[in-house]
């Protein structure tokens, strides 16, 4: 079990935070500019599976649909852009705004089942978006479509830079990160675990338990929607792939590996998905087959991801 | 008129198809409460077993009956290796573990195969159509109709009339009842897994020649099974037959009437692109509205 107390000492955050910031230089001086790439990617994948460890980890909501809020996000940025307006202040924004309006809709009705039917619905949502967007030819169809540019970014700042788009996801991140942290030691995130354990309970002393889970599921839907605003920009195309399941799949399974109910499970766990892939892939044609074994591995012998191994270990 | 008849009549095929894949996997769910991803892998397996089993044979049915075997054994290696240790753990640890083994099984398939689609010929006898009353259908479709009734109610009387299907039920309904009155479940869950594993095989081969034989054939065809099996209520085969075949008809029957009922309204470019998705997007309304009226599915096992 996730420890209830989420800190990750000041210490250890300032270290990760600087590592984090001098990486591009690393990167830079060793000439491999296209680990900044990497590692941008990785981050944006990072606040996606963190924003589902929200509702998975913390609010026990197994949600097998959590990719759709990703597509929306990236889509309102494409759609945003293709009818003009490439500012991001206001595209970004939308693409969150029209997530969480999404993950509203999709809770109200989803969030009155448990358990397998909840996981089975919040797919079945997320299967019908997926073929809505799929049938939009305005918008590419089953294709997708490219964008024009990186959305436009304020201060003067450059998007199409690859270094600066890096510095400003890893912003993104560790604001969302800080935000989390927060929010789950908060009263509210205290309640939300609760209802995790015992709902009934949580329900009998006057908690208004569909009130917060739904909370909890919006404000994930809304993160994940920035991530595919981010995911948009970097990929610098869309489509509808961003919503298949085998996406809400892999951002489970991320959420898996780095550590369920843990602070940083949802980093962690994109990090590693996400490294390994990259590393097998340039490895071998047939890559798939030791990334399976790895995660088969992690399974049987990591019980809860990756970071309850280090708990364990500190703990001894 | 006739093309309903014969759309019907694919619903039907497809439908059967689905419920040989929904009947192991509601089952294993349902007993064991174990979500099985790799469901799927078995399938893809039987119908690559059975296409590279077809020419050395030269039977098609002899290269499936030997899939069959083939396909039960490879399920039964993998309950009593790796799947027998994750009955314990939480759903979770279940999904990952199955996800897993999905890249290992289509990676396997793609060393062993190639990447490339593989042809599974139709069996010379039922290549070409039969003559309903006026409506000319492919009788290879109406065998596997054949086949998917016979083996619907086969297992049928397995699971209702014999003392297995006893065990299978007792355990679907209460596991931890169903041990204390004697149920060696340990046994029964690896005879259960072995079951549906060649019930996927059978399945695939059927499947084999009307879809093509490709890696990645199973995920597609998975996420189906399992809204078959929530629709019909996890554990329950009843549900199972009704949900597949509810399924079967939206999909088939949808793909084909939505077009048409739309180009009266919209015009025949956009009818035509709105028509598969909108009969695709019906089997998710469909769950979705069942979830929330019932959410214990049709016909729940558990009273």
């Amino acid at each position: 079990m996730a420890p209830l107390d989420q800190i990750l000492g000041r210490r250890t955050g300032a270290v990760l935070l600087a590592l984090a910031v001098a990486f591009p230089l690393g990167a830079d001086w060793l000439g491999q500019g296209f680990y900044v790439d990497l590692a941008a990617r990785i981050m944006i994948f990072a606040l996606a599976a963190s924003s589902l460890n929200l509702v998975m980890g913390f609010g026990g909501m197994v949600c097998f649909g959590h990719a759709a809020f990703l597509g929306i996000g990236a889509y309102t940025v494409a759609i945003l852009m293709d009818a003009g307006v490439d500012a991001a202040w206001i595209a970004w924004p939308a693409a969150t705004a029209a997530a969480a309006l999404a993950a509203w809709l999709i809770g109200v009705v989803s969030l009155r089942t448990r358990g397998v039917y909840f996981i089975m619905i919040t797919l079945a949502f997320a299967q019908m978006l997926y073929y809505v967007f799929v049938s939009l030819n305005a918008y590419g169809g089953d294709d997708g479509m490219p964008l024009a540019a990186r959305s436009a970014l304020p201060f003067g700042l450059d998007a199409s830079s690859d270094l600066t788009f890096y510095y400003v996801v890893l912003a993104i991140l560790a604001v969302a990160m800080w935000l989390m942290q927060r929010l789950v030691n908060a009263r509210f995130g205290r309640a939300l675990q609760a209802i995790r354990e015992n709902e009934t309970r949580m329900e009998a002393i006057g908690y208004p338990v569909f009130r917060i889970k739904l909370a909890a599921f919006v404000i994930a839907g809304g993160a994940a929607g920035l991530a595919g605003a981010l995911v948009a920009n970097q990929a610098g195309m869309v489509s509808p792939g961003l919503m298949y399941w085998t996406q809400s799949g892999s951002l489970m399974i991320m959420v898996i590996l780095g550590g369920v109910g843990y602070l940083y499970g949802g980093v962690v766990g994109a990090a590693l998905l996400l490294v390994a892939e990259e590393y097998l892939s340039g490895l071998t044609l047939y890559w798939q087959l030791p990334l399976g074994i790895l995660l088969l591995a992690a399974v049987l012998y990591a019980r809860n991801g990756a970071l309850s191994l280090a708990t364990r270990w500190r703990h001894g | 008129m006739s093309t309903v008849i014969e759309s019907a009549l694919n619903g039907v095929q497809f439908g059967l198809m689905l419920f040989l894949l929904a009947a192991g996997l509601t089952l294993v769910f349902g007993i064991m409460d174990m979500i099985n991803l790799a469901h799927g892998s078995l399938y893809m397996f039987g119908a690559y077993l059975t296409a590279a089993l077809v020419e050395p044979t030269g039977s098609f049915l002899l290269a499936m009956l030997l899939a069959m075997l083939a396909t039960a054994a490879i399920g039964m290696l993998l309950e009593t290796t790796v799947l027998r240790t994750l009955y314990q753990r939480d759903h979770l640890s279940q999904v990952l573990a199955t996800f897993a083994l999905i890249l290992i099984g289509n990676e396997a398939v793609r060393m062993i195969w190639g990447p490339q689609p593989r042809r599974l010929a139709l069996p010379e006898l039922f290549s070409g159509p039969v003559d309903l009353a006026g409506i000319q259908y492919p009788s290879y479709r109406l065998l596997v109709i054949g086949v998917g009734l016979a083996v619907a109610l086969l297992l049928y009387l397995v699971v209702a009339r014999t003392r297995v299907g006893m065990w299978v039920r007792a355990g679907a309904s209460n596991r931890e009842m169903a041990t204390v009155m004697g149920v060696d479940i340990k046994r029964l869950f690896t005879l259960v897994f072995g079951l549906g594993a060649l019930l996927c095989a059978v399945a695939g081969a059927l499947l084999g020649p009307l879809l093509s034989v490709q890696v990645g054939m199973g995920e597609s065809i998975l996420i189906l099974a399992f809204v078959v099996v929530v629709i019909g209520g996890i554990g329950s085969i009843r549900g199972a037959l009704a949900g597949s075949l509810m399924v079967g008809m939206v999909d088939t029957v949808g793909r084909t009437l939505v077009p048409g009922a739309l180009g009266t309204v919209f015009s025949p470019a956009v009818a035509s692109n709105l028509g598969p998705t909108l009969a695709s997007i019906l089997i998710y309304v469909l769950m979705a509205a069942v979830l929330f009226w019932k959410p214990q599915g049709l016909f729940p096992a558990r009273g």
